[in-house]
């Protein structure tokens, strides 16, 4: 009796999973009307997934019927599938109970375009006011924004979502147009920008007036494909900087394209998506927000393409061995938070504690870097006397073969013959 | 040295801390009761729970120490672990003994473990945040039982209130056989005798004592937790990292 839910759930959650966005974090929305759920706070991860991905929220589409039909995409309007559709009832319900059951943090909602955007974004609207209306929920709702749909639609969304996102897709507008020439990137900074300007309006005017009503308050975040098409890692970090600082975006994912298509425009199915590469531009994404590297310094004309076997950190660090070693004891926080090895917390312990005396290996140690890799480019309390100095490929060397990879020369999804 | 055996209670560890000053002890070995083994050797020194001599020791650590680090010395005492009540009494002292600021000093080996042990019991409390998993009952109960690592009940408390206010709820510690109901105005501990239908030993409650649309839900949320799976990333090893396999008994999408 319950197959044809069932069938539903599979069909539009299989669709709606290459949006890699899980995050339930960096809303204020407290629950003061006694009524279902608190969005406030860190985000929680109920559960991951066999990929290792965590389950923050109950990840759907509304439909994966879909009038248009870009290569990289599995609901495309040419791509032979089941298509399935919610009842606006079904997804709130789904929604309440799961939440409910402490499953998820909230729902995250896309949807293929079904006629056109204003009536795709209109039945969307409609869901997340049910659920913060007619249920009282305060769950986190993240919510996507449909290009094209009038500014009306996406005020109004943004006065139910907590987050609301739109994807560049291709890091390059020239890749987009191969592969989806129905849309550009022009039409996702329309909305990005109208919406983030709403934001500031509403912010502004909370400082003169009390109770202003929340307007996507944990912001908006957007998602770039990597490795269908050819496109550099500098490409691809230099589109993500510019769009941080345009739009002060909270996130820009990127998501290793999983070929899903016999297109010949695309990487053929069965081929490897490029995990590692996509690790180390998140790698070199929190270089920039976290660490105070300015993009120019990890990707550039020089270096176009991060490193497979180090982090860019590391990477960086052995471009730049002139400036390396740091005493812990008396440089700079900033330059602290260059070293390999060294967090952002671990950083900020050993600035607190050397002012209550020399810090030594074992303090370094306890304190938590990682301290085989770090040692290479710091002086402490009893730092051995080094008498020559190594080269970078000679430091690579060492720290390479102490360490072990979490990249294993084959992909552990791919069994071996023997 | 001395020896000071106290109750095993935050109330009677502060106790003790009292009485290091009060007999000007000089370094001090303490140990709970339950931890306790005679030695012919050696004196002991029992302290009896007193509470003003407690909060005396608790108000004086809080006007050197913020929130956050009083919170942290409640989570490393929740660790139970035999070793965080000797940190917290020389973590205590030192605090007392020194200016404003000394929790800073992380090449001290109590501030650090302090707040090693704080950061261990609060990631043990996200954890359990993240994976109750409440079964709906047949009288409008959210139900949940968990095995956490420390005693982090206490700590639940203000999540899960603010989160299902509208909704009664228990969530039950069967290592520590106590538990909490939400009754839709107040929270409090209980403890109940499993009857036979409801066993501890069971992942989850059986059928009969569910609301009917239960089964739906687990069988939902199941398929959901299939569905959003990409097999092609598939990564065991970071899988487990997340949900380590302790767990895993009492995830509903991790059953069958």
């Amino acid at each position: 009796m319950y197959e044809r839910i069932r069938e539903k759930l599979g069909i539009l959650a299989d669709a709606a999973k290459y949006d890699v966005s899980c995050s339930s974090s960096g809303s204020n929305r407290k629950n003061e009307n006694k009524g279902l759920g608190d969005a406030e706070g860190t985000g929680i991860c109920h559960t991951y997934t066999e990929d290792g991905r965590c389950v923050s929220l109950l990840k759907v589409l509304l439909t994966n019927h879909c009038i248009f039909d870009c290569a990289f995409c599995v609901s495309r309007r040419s791509n032979d599938i089941k298509r399935a559709a919610f009842t606006v009832e079904e997804v709130v319900e789904l929604t309440i109970n799961f939440y409910r059951r402490n499953y998820i943090e909230g729902l995250f909602l896309s949807s293929g375009i079904f006629k056109n955007a204003d009536y795709t974004m209109e039945r969307l609207v409609r869901i997340v006011k049910k659920l913060r209306t007619e249920e009282r929920f305060n769950g986190y709702i993240h919510l996507k924004t449909i290009p094209g749909a009038s500014e009306e639609l996406l005020k109004e969304a943004g006065m139910y979502a907590d987050r609301m996102s739109i994807n560049l897709e291709m890091p390059t507008e020239a890749g987009l147009k191969i592969l989806a020439p129905e849309k550009s990137h022009e039409e996702v900074k329309k909305p990005l920008g109208y919406i983030q300007k709403s934001i500031t309006q509403f912010s502004d005017e909370k400082a003169l007036i009390k109770h202003v009503p929340k307007f996507v308050p944990a912001g908006q975040s957007t998602q770039i494909v990597i490795g269908a098409t050819p496109d550099t890692d500098k490409e691809i970090m230099h589109t993500a900087n510019a769009f941080y600082k345009n739009f002060s975006l909270k996130r820009v994912y990127y998501s290793g394209y999983i070929p899903i298509s016999n297109d010949s425009r695309l990487p053929v199915i069965g081929s490897q998506p490029p995990l590692i590469r996509e690790n180390r531009l998140y790698q070199a994404d929190w270089l920039m927000r976290f660490y105070g590297f300015n993009v120019q310094e990890i990707l550039n004309d020089a270096h176009p393409n991060l490193d497979v076997d180090v982090d860019p950190k590391l990477s960086w660090a052995l471009r730049h061995l002139e400036q390396f070693p740091v005493d812990v004891n008396t440089a700079d926080y900033r330059m602290i938070l260059r070293v390999p090895g060294i967090g952002v917390t671990s950083a900020l312990k050993i600035v607190q504690a050397r002012k209550f005396g020399r810090l030594y290996k074992d303090h370094l140690k306890k304190i938590g870097i990682s301290f085989n890799k770090a040692r290479h480019f710091i002086r402490y309390g009893d730092s051995p006397m080094q008498l020559k100095e190594y080269e970078a490929g000679h430091i690579k060397g060492i720290i390479l073969a102490e360490s072990h990879s979490k990249y294993q020369k084959n992909p552990h999804n791919q069994l071996s013959l023997f | 040295m001395e020896t000071f055996v106290f109750d095993g209670t935050l109330e009677g560890l502060l106790t003790a801390v009292f009485y290091c000053y009060q007999k000007k002890s000089g370094k001090v070995k303490v140990v709970s009761t339950a931890h306790f083994h005679p030695d012919v050797f050696q004196q002991h020194f029992t302290v009896v729970s007193e509470d003003d001599k407690a909060k005396r020791v608790w108000s004086g650590l809080q006007k050197k120490l913020d929130p956050g680090w009083m919170l942290n010395i409640y989570k490393a005492f929740l660790s139970e672990q035999p070793q965080a009540f000797q940190h917290l009494l020389d973590f205590a002292r030192y605090i007392i003994d020194h200016e404003q600021g000394a929790e800073t000093n992380f090449g001290n080996p109590d501030v650090l473990a302090i707040s090693q042990l704080g950061q261990k019991v609060h990631r043990e409390k996200h954890r359990m945040e993240a994976f109750i998993r409440f079964q709906k009952t047949a009288d409008d109960i959210f139900y949940a039982h968990i095995e956490p690592d420390f005693n982090v009940l206490p700590l639940l408390i203000k999540h899960f209130k603010n989160r299902y206010a509208d909704q009664k709820w228990i969530i039950y510690d069967l290592k520590r056989k106590y538990g909490l109901f939400y009754d839709l105005e107040k929270v409090e501990e209980i403890v109940f005798d499993f009857t036979e239908e409801m066993s501890p030993s069971l992942n989850a409650l059986p059928a009969k004592l569910l609301d009917e649309k239960e089964e739906l839900y687990t069988i939902l949320w199941k398929d959901y937790f299939k569905n959003v799976n990409i097999p092609a990333r598939k990564n065991m090893k970071l899988h487990i990292r997340h949900v380590p396999k302790r767990y895993w008994k009492y995830l509903s999408e991790k059953q069958g």
